[in-house]
């Protein structure tokens, strides 16, 4: 069964690779537009040797780690915080729920104007992003929870930061979890608009120099750099999620 | 002299203001019980009779609208040490083992983390869990999850032991075996038990005396004493006079139950 | 009084909450704040008034808003701009993604062929193939359609597949042993029963759909919201930037809240919807 599933979805790769690399060396279609896949592989092999990509790759892990931590700082928190207070999440709801209904990269042009094409405007975009739904999640985790446990916990005269540590706080972790692998992809959206919209240096920004010169190459080598960056952070999480989960059945299979 | 009961119900009334129509819903409608120390008593009544909220109310999580609860003669006014409950759904944390789930409330009482695990283990090899202290409750079939909710309860060695319906979720087989058990360790450890249940024959099979509940509003219809003698091996469900007690609840109750199902009918329709 | 208070808690807390924003808003922004203060920070106290170019103020923004959508009406071309690349957007992403969901979700081979593809695409972050979309289809309209359907196929696809996967496998033998063929168990089943994961599915590419067209727009468009607040930013004009933030607030919130109705109405036989 499993091997089946590798084969299958291997030898389509394969194929597709190939089918990819035939279509630009016979010419069907431009190389320039398409460039193949043993091209990409030569300018990734370029760039890696040219300490401006490294550069480029600190400046963007730089913005996606600043902005990510600060909203995990900042998110879970206040999530836990509203979640416990209600009439402070009354006050709060209207400033969530619109900043929830907006892409929050819309506020870049006013990042921009606030924070300068530095770093610190892709680090704001970044916190926006991942913030809102990380605090959601622990705010709905916190709401969730089962009334049986905090029932059973006042039947044992539990004081009330006993019922908020053994019974509450436990109960959000696979909601935060689900946060933040979502605020996850979140944040490297970020990365990729605002560079894209305005920086100086970054991926995103080798992105949009390599297609204004119509490096193609280049420009899937950078996306890949992309998706190998959203596959890790995800692996990551995943990780650490089924370390803190072990008493979850089933937690981290792969869906 | 008559010994002072254990725990004692003075006329608990408990009605709820129903949020949509804004009128009183009685639940609890004046219920007196009296049980002496070491006493197993057990009520039965038709579901929606108010057993389980009339047991809230004695472990303090609900307040009664009025008449009082009194335990060694001290009125109880919210949950304390000297009562603790076993619940209908098992009710253990996921996240914690089956010792973590044991010494739960040893920790919300505030008991030395040592002292709280040597006395957890105890209680886990007295339900006979020996062996699977670290499991995670997903891991363990539903009798044993009720064993664990039973050492869990017993382990703040409580006066009286407050049991809701807990093996109401079981399969017949295991829940004979889990009556059969709690016997054993009730003989052992020596509490006051108030066990609600909704099955006569395990009313009787467990209880010194069991309670009738009528239909909504719940109060007391009857008190029956089981008089048959310990230990009871599970062939007393046989015998001719275990039936004749059945018999006798059931006609208490039949009223009740069958009242209840044309109500319900009605609000279906 | 009170029992007015605590029936309608939520509203008037939440408005209370708002009122109180708007004015420390715009209290920074005319310089109360600093006023108020003087006696207590002295000269420091300047440094709370804020200049309006940076930070706009409430009055300003619903003023350009007031201009924008009556007087000059200016905003109406670029909602029209960007509603119409929202919709062949999102359409164009239920077409693709709706069939190749339900396909992958049926045919488990099928699956197994796409699943490279679709990890690799769900983990990139999508817009980081404009560029490469404006290199082959320039920066019109048709590139600005194909982000937001490269950002709305997804989730609609992996909502088909959850759909298929997770209807009732004693339905689907019931109607086996009444022996139904394929296309009838699709009619009557799987795709009822697939409705609430579809419409879940829409609902998040609304809200990536969104996305695009900000992203579409702000990088290198002519046309649109995102296109005006780009404008509207390079010349400071703070005020047009936030009625810009705001249009699409209400359209996000418009659009999500319909589809929440529609999701309600089709699941009234359903007990209770799962998340």
């Amino acid at each position: 069964m499993k091997l089946e599933r590798y084969l299958i979805g291997g030898g389509t790769l394969l194929v597709f690779l190939l089918a990819w690399e035939l279509c630009a060396d016979s010419g069907a279609i431009n190389p320039l537009l398409i460039s193949s896949p043993s091209r990409i592989a030569e300018a990734g092999a370029a760039a890696m040797s040219d300490p401006d990509f490294w550069t480029d790759v600190r400046v963007s892990a730089n913005e996606f780690i600043l902005g990510y931590v600060a909203a995990i700082i900042v998110g879970v928190p206040l999530g836990l915080l509203l979640g416990t207070s209600r009439r402070l999440s009354y006050i709060f709801a209207p400033f969530v729920d619109t900043l929830n209904a907006v892409p929050r990269v819309a506020l870049l042009p006013l990042l921009i104007i606030w924070f300068g094409i530095g770093i610190w405007s892709k680090v704001a975009v970044v916190f926006l992003g991942a913030v809102i739904p990380i605090l959601i999640a622990a705010l709905s985790g916190v709401n969730t929870n089962e009334a049986r446990f905090v029932a059973m916990a006042k039947s044992f005269s539990a004081s009330r930061t006993k019922i908020f540590l053994s019974i509450i706080l436990p109960g959000t972790v696979p909601y935060i979890f689900t946060g933040l692998k979502y605020a996850a992809g979140r944040a490297l959206l970020g990365v990729v608009v605002g560079e894209l919209y305005a920086s100086t240096a970054g991926v995103g920004r080798m992105i949009a120099d390599a297609g204004n010169m119509f490096q193609t190459d280049t420009l899937f080598f950078g996306v890949l750099i992309f998706t190998a960056s959203g596959l890790v952070v995800v692996a990551v999480l995943d990780r650490l999620e089924r370390r803190f989960e072990r008493w979850r059945p089933g937690v981290g299979a792969p869906t | 002299m008559t010994a002072r009961p254990k725990l004692e119900a003075q006329d608990i009334r408990l009605s709820y203001l129903q949020p949509r129509t804004g009128t009183a819903l009685a639940a609890l409608d004046g219920v007196n019980l009296q049980i002496m120390e070491g006493e197993f008593v057990a009520i039965v009544g038709p579901s929606g009779c108010g057993k389980t909220t009339f047991l809230s109310v004695v472990d303090g999580l609900i307040a009664a609208t009025a008449g009082r609860v009194l335990v060694d003669g001290e009125a109880v006014t919210r949950p304390g040490p000297d009562r603790a409950v076993v619940f209908q759904d098992a009710s253990l944390l996921p996240w914690r083992t089956v010792l973590g789930n044991v010494r739960y409330g040893l920790e919300c009482l505030g008991v030395a983390a040592r002292e709280a695990g040597a006395r957890a283990e105890k209680l886990v090899a007295l339900v006979g869990l020996s062996g699977f202290e670290h499991h995670y409750p997903h891991e363990l079939s539903g009798g044993m999850q009720q064993r664990v909710n039973l050492a869990r309860a017993l382990v703040v060695d409580p006066k009286i032991l407050l049991m809701d319906e807990p093996f109401a979720a079981l399969d017949a087989q295991t829940r004979e075996l889990m009556q059969e058990e709690l016997l054993r360790i009730w003989a052992a450890a020596k509490k006051t038990v108030l066990f609600i249940t909704h099955q006569i024959d395990e009313a009787l099979y467990l209880a010194d005396r069991v309670v009738v509940f009528s239909g909504r509003p719940g109060k007391v219809k009857d008190s029956i004493a089981v008089d048959i003698e310990r230990p009871r091996p599970i062939g007393v469900k046989r015998q001719a006079r275990f039936h004749a007690l059945e018999d006798r609840i059931w006609e208490l109750i039949e009223e009740d139950v069958k009242t209840k199902a044309r109500e319900d009918r009605h609000a279906r329709a | 009084m009170r029992r007015f208070y605590l029936q309608h808690e939520r509203a008037i807390l939440g408005a209370v909450g708002i009122i109180a924003f708007l004015i420390l808003w715009e209290g920074f922004a005319r310089g109360w704040w600093a006023e108020l203060l003087q006696p207590l920070l002295g000269p420091q106290a300047a440094r709370l008034q804020l200049r309006p170019i940076f930070i706009s103020s409430p009055t300003r923004i619903a003023r350009a808003a007031f201009d924008m959508i009556f007087v000059t009406g200016a905003i109406w071309k670029d909602f029209g701009w960007s509603g119409l690349e929202f919709t062949l957007g999102v359409a164009l992403a239920l077409a693709i993604g709706i069939p190749l969901g339900l396909a992958a979700g049926w045919y488990r081979r099928l699956s197994y062929a796409v699943e490279p593809f679709l990890t690799a695409l769900n983990a990139t972050p999508q817009v980081a193939f404009l560029p490469l979309l404006i290199l082959w289809v320039g920066t019109g309209l048709a590139c600005r359609v194909l982000i937001i359907v490269l950002l709305a196929v997804l989730p609609i696809a992996i909502g088909a597949v959850a759909a298929v996967r997770t209807v009732d496998a004693r339905l689907i033998r019931v109607a086996r042993s009444f022996s139904a063929n394929d296309a009838l168990l699709f009619r009557s089943i799987i795709l009822p029963s697939s409705v609430p994961f579809l419409l879940a599915g829409a609902r998040l590419a609304v809200g990536r759909g969104m996305i695009g067209i900000v992203v579409g727009e702000i990088y290198g468009s002519a046309a649109g919201i995102g296109a005006m607040m780009n404008q509207a930013g390079s010349r400071f004009e703070t005020d047009k930037v936030f009625v810009g933030v705001l249009a699409i607030a209400v359209a996000g919130v418009g659009l999500v809240e319909g589809l929440r109705r529609i999701e309600r109405r089709v699941e009234a036989w359903r007990p209770q919807v799962a998340a």
